[in-house]
């Protein structure tokens, strides 16, 4: 079932991640071939700054333009975003951004629910979700918003994850297509239909 | 689910009835916005929001504070602060009056801070702080300086790292889990109801702050309010918006130095 969905669901991957995250992001990025055909959307907890060092951080793994989100910035395919600390990312249509910093969900801003969701009701079946290491429930809810809508959904491997409790959580109470190591990750985003 | 041609509705029935204008709002925000009020006001559908909002006039007060978004801190991005307080106000001094607008001030605590940065600064005594808000209810909260005790350990913490020299809870009285900042505080402030959407500009400052306001605007309000502020700046004068808001859309653009890497723009010409 996955594999027929593979050519529809290829517009927007977004990835969400809590604690132990940014290390298998950082194992990720280097294996991507490049360029990629879709957008690229890196929700991430992390503590509250305003300096932009985890978008350059990124940078330094992939040939693929990584940038962070500004409000009202526009979409463009074959780029990584990376959402700003403090604020909810939202998708206002299919060619811009939307920065909102309303009350935290899930202890989180920015909350990976917050922006799945957006994502979901934006894209439809044209998304992927993929939800990484972390320790709390953030997230289930998006990729259940995500499979509702069509779209596809994918957690790493809880037994490779730094901190497993949050793709377990997805893998309890969401209906998931797929489990992936970091590597099996990356070998699924390349068969992705090229630009 | 809420579909887009039920929020035009309800949109358009806060315009007819009582003149708020929310069109030009970011939908996607607005949207989350109204489920979350379906949610936590317990409406069984969508019409019956619509019908509350519509038929009692008492309830709107309530609708239109939760429908825009009233989170704010003292001290928000410390270091933002500490760029006002080193490189910003000391421009200010030499002027025998300074005119801030807080636009979009919610509960106040943003012109609460600049009361004390500007008294620490020695110039309180000759500032003016116009502090406006849409909404009624927070400009009452805001004039009346009251806020949670449990928000002062985080408060103080952003304090300090903006360069706060002083004990923060000097600022304040402490009773019953609440705290009063000072009255001296409080006396240069004038509060006051002002629509970003609909009304003018009314004087001439030297500093406009509006932080996390603009990113609920969609780009052609965005553009029309930062007008808007153009007009209400002398040249000189400097505008502050939130970390992640932008003048790089706008046409005015042009007329402004961002001077830094934080979100203070100067106006050149």
């Amino acid at each position: 079932m996955a594999k027929n969905k593979l050519m529809d669901a290829s517009e927007v991957v977004v990835i969400g991640g809590s604690a132990g995250s940014i290390d298998a992001l950082m194992k990720l990025f280097p294996l991507l071939k490049t360029p990629i055909s879709y957008t690229l959307i890196i929700v991430l907890h992390r503590k509250n700054s305003v300096d932009s060092s985890l978008a350059d951080l990124f940078a330094m793994k992939t040939q693929i333009p990584v940038a962070e989100i500004e409000d009202k910035d526009s979409i463009q395919r074959g780029a990584i975003y990376v959402a700003p600390a403090d604020y909810h990312l939202l998708i206002e249509n299919e060619t811009m951004f939307a920065l909102d910093a309303s009350e935290k969900v899930n202890y989180s801003r920015p909350s990976l629910d917050v922006t799945f969701e957006s994502v979901a009701e934006v894209y439809g079946s044209k998304a992927i979700g993929i939800l990484l290491s972390g320790a709390n429930a953030d997230g289930t809810q998006g990729l259940i918003a995500i499979k509702k809508a069509g779209g596809l959904t994918i957690v790493q491997d809880p037994s490779t994850a730094q901190t497993p409790f949050m793709p377990h959580h997805a893998i309890q109470h969401a209906s998931i297509d797929l489990i992936l190591t970091m590597n099996e990750m990356a070998m699924f985003l390349n068969r992705l239909p090229q630009p | 689910m809420i579909e887009e041609e039920e929020i035009d509705l309800l949109l358009n029935d806060l315009y007819e009835l009582y003149g708020y204008d929310f069109n030009n709002y970011s939908r996607a925000s607005l949207k989350r916005r109204i489920q979350r009020i379906c949610t936590i006001d317990k409406f069984p559908s969508f019409a019956e929001l619509r019908y509350r909002v519509k038929s009692d006039a008492g309830y709107l007060k309530r609708f239109v504070e939760e429908l825009t978004v009233n989170v704010t801190e003292m001290f928000r991005d410390p270091t933002f602060y500490q760029y006002l307080r080193t490189e910003v106000l000391p421009t200010l001094a030499v002027k025998p009056f300074i005119r801030i607008w807080h636009a979009g001030c919610s509960t106040g605590e943003e012109v609460y801070s600049m009361a004390i940065l500007l008294q620490e600064a020695n110039l309180l005594h000759k500032a003016l702080l116009y502090a406006t808000d849409l909404n009624p209810t927070v400009l009452e909260k805001a004039r009346r300086g009251i806020f949670p005790m449990s928000h002062m350990k985080l408060y103080s913490e952003n304090y300090i790292e903006s360069g706060g020299k002083h004990d923060f809870s000097s600022y304040y009285i402490a009773n019953y889990g609440q705290v009063k900042f000072s009255e001296g505080l409080g006396e240069k402030m004038i509060f006051s109801t002002h629509n970003l959407v609909s009304d003018r500009s009314f004087n001439e400052f030297d500093l406009i702050l509006c932080r996390n306001v603009l990113i609920y605007f969609d780009k052609d309000l965005q553009e029309k309010v930062l007008k808007l502020f153009d007009e209400s700046l002398g040249t000189l004068g400097y505008l502050a918006l939130g970390s992640k808001e932008t003048l790089k859309f706008s046409s005015v653009n042009p007329h402004y130095k961002q001077l830094t890497r934080e979100k203070i723009w100067r106006k050149i010409n």
